[in-house]
């Protein structure tokens, strides 16, 4: 008896209804509860369904091609007359768009952050974080068409004594995915600054430090697990980024370079490339595909993870 | 001198002593004043930099596409068909409707399975059964995988495999409906937790059931959050064209498509395929058609933000 009227016990929705001798069993309630279980579990059923499509192909990818081979070759040459299936070039190629997007993306999104979150008289913010939640929708082709277009050509004027070839160039690809995660990188970072307290801000200043030391002293740190969260999920959003490296890297023949100016291949512009034809099912094309994919899930999987532990931390410091 | 008196417990005594320790601490932990000054300035520079290259950077891909495809942008721009020869004439009739057909079998699929989702997550789902974790852990771990191993799941399960659709519209339909449904089901959620926990108890002390307080009180008060999101989502599908290369979009279709036979191809799909061609003319086009397609997403990303400040604002009034 005592427990129903228990005011501890939570106070949102219907945990807090206690039965008081329904008069007819709410089947209509039940049925609905089911069908809403259903739809949220369509999410893991996707889930589920990603994992079985890639799992066999890569499986039968790994009965022709030895696991040796495909971690330790650095000859990227499926579908060639004597094909070789080293993978390091196209994971160089991936690796080398992360590195620079990032480095392009963590300073100018942080700073962009710090001023947002630190600095913006509360009009200015207003306007700004709108904004760049709006430009953070710019789709992914506009923005390979425009490094292709019009990055690449410039970069060649600006830096004319660099070895340009070709059209295409990974780095001018990774400058513009890194334009790419800018707003992510920003507002992940903002959101985790302003989770500071206020209080921490208040006792710093009351000890006599300047607004500067306030924000790298104390903001900054308190902040860091959200600003981790925001690079790893920056990384991996780069890992995964493919019309802006389909456009504007080339999906031509792989090769293991380090060169910036070169056109090099990723894992994802392999994948959009090769699959863009009708494969037919079962063939070596088609596993290795999968095979790929299952790498580019399995990277982007262990990032995302890295991501959400790191979110979970700061929310359970400040919340 | 600017603490409010709620956070110093002890009023003019408590001021008084944090005026001493901040003269004592200041003199003997920071440099003088006017170096502290210079680090600030350059720090303030550092940030509007660092805010100038991030705003001039994303606009001028907008205007880049203004000035470059502009001279292109006409009604037949809309109206006339693809062509390999001429690109003079040609234009993104199918494209257009395949974007629609593709589109509108997203909205339909994602908004009842995203707001039922939410609701299920909100509303009934107890944090201490494992499986509603995982279905929670899934979710933010779903939005995080990249668009084109949809693609893969598209052209494995829905193209091949269990469906077998074929290259269809309504293969594009269900890929696309897979990759943001992570972002429906966040902002649903997000809408959903808004609704304040009294507008519930009021209507349960009522004698409502929690259904008729789901549909009648929740829904309507978290309805512009939930239509936020659902623009959101649709705007990130209608520019989405990795994943749909795998699932058949790129074919060049010179006939109005349908939803479940024939090849279609989408308004992105259609750009990248212009850009790929060499001609100098393809590219124009290609140019043209990003203005269309950015017309269209960053006027419903306007809209999506701005409803939400709007809705924000109302609930913390």
């Amino acid at each position: 008896m005592s427990s129903t009227l228990d005011p501890a016990a939570p106070s949102v929705g219907a945990t807090a209804r206690q039965p008081l001798g329904a008069a007819r069993p709410d089947y209509l309630g039940t049925a609905v509860k089911g069908v809403l279980f259903a739809c949220a579990a369509v999410s893991v059923a996707a889930t589920l369904a990603i994992v079985a499509s890639l799992l066999p192909p890569t499986v039968s990818f790994f009965r022709q091609i030895p696991i040796r081979e495909f971690f330790t070759g650095t000859l990227w040459a499926p579908g060639f007359a004597n094909a070789s299936f080293g993978v390091w070039p196209i994971v160089v190629g991936s690796g080398m768009v992360v590195v620079i997007s990032l480095s392009v993306a963590i300073p100018v999104g942080l700073a962009s952050a710090v001023y947002l979150s630190e600095y913006a008289p509360p009009r200015v913010r207003q306007v700004i974080k709108p904004l760049l939640e709006v430009l953070e929708g710019i789709p992914t082709v506009a923005i390979g068409l425009f490094a292709f277009l019009f990055l690449r050509p410039l970069a060649e004027t600006v830096l004319p004594f660099l070895p340009w070839q070709g059209p295409f160039s990974i780095g001018v690809a990774a400058v513009a995915v890194g334009l790419l995660i800018i707003p992510l990188v920003a507002s992940v970072s903002d959101d985790a600054m302003r989770g500071v307290p206020r209080s921490l801000r208040e006792g710093a200043y009351a000890l006599g430090a300047s607004k500067f030391n306030v924000t790298v002293r104390v903001v900054l740190p308190a902040a860091i697990s959200g600003i981790v969260a925001a690079i790893v999920l920056a990384a991996s959003r780069g890992v995964g980024e493919t019309m802006v490296v389909l456009l504007a890297a080339g999906a031509g023949r792989p090769q293991l370079s380090f060169d910036p100016t070169k056109g090099v291949q990723t894992i994802t512009a392999y994948i959009a490339g090769t699959a863009t034809g009708d494969i037919p099912t079962g063939t070596l094309t088609y596993d290795t595909i999968f095979a790929v994919g299952a790498l580019l899930f399995a990277a982007t999987f262990v990032l995302n993870m890295i991501a959400v532990r790191f979110v979970r931390r700061y929310r359970e410091v400040y919340d | 001198m600017s603490q409010p008196t709620s956070v110093t417990p002890r009023g003019r005594g408590a001021q008084l002593a944090t005026a001493g320790a901040r003269d004592a601490t200041s003199s003997i932990f920071t440099p003088p004043p006017h170096d502290d000054r210079r680090a600030d300035a350059v720090f303030r520079a550092l940030l509007y930099l660092g805010l100038t290259v991030a705003l001039t950077g994303l606009a001028s891909i907008i205007i880049w596409a203004l000035v470059v495809g502009g001279p292109r942008v006409n009604l037949a721009l809309l109206t006339a068909g693809p062509s390999t020869i001429d690109p003079g004439s040609a234009g993104y009739r199918t494209a257009i409707l395949g974007t629609i057909y593709v589109i509108g079998g997203v909205v339909v699929l994602i908004l009842p399975l995203g707001v039922g989702s939410a609701i299920y997550m909100e509303e009934y789902a107890d944090r201490s059964k494992w499986w509603n974790r995982v279905i929670d852990v899934n979710i933010q771990n779903l939005a995080g995988v990249p668009s084109i191993v949809f693609g893969i799941l598209g052209l494995a399960f829905i193209v091949r495999g269990p469906l077998s659709l074929g290259f269809v519209a309504a293969a594009g339909s269900l890929t696309l409906a897979l990759l943001v449904l992570p972002t429906i089901i966040l902002s649903s959620r997000e809408a959903i937790r808004a609704v304040p926990p009294s507008i519930r108890d009021g209507s349960l002390a009522l004698g409502a059931t929690q259904w008729q307080t789901i549909r009648r009180q929740v829904l309507p008060a978290a309805r512009p959050g939930i239509l936020t999101g659902l623009i959101l989502s649709v705007a990130r599908a209608i520019g989405e064209a990795a994943p749909l290369l795998l699932v058949g979009a790129t074919v060049f279709v010179t006939f109005d498509p349908r939803f479940f036979s024939d090849g279609y191809s989408t308004l992105p799909v259609m750009i990248f395929n212009y850009a790929s061609r060499p001609q100098e003319e393809f590219r124009l086009l290609a140019a043209a058609g990003v203005i269309v397609m950015l017309g269209l997403v960053l006027v419903m990303n306007s809209f999506a933000v701005w409803l939400r400040n709007r809705y924000e604002q109302q609930l913390s009034s």
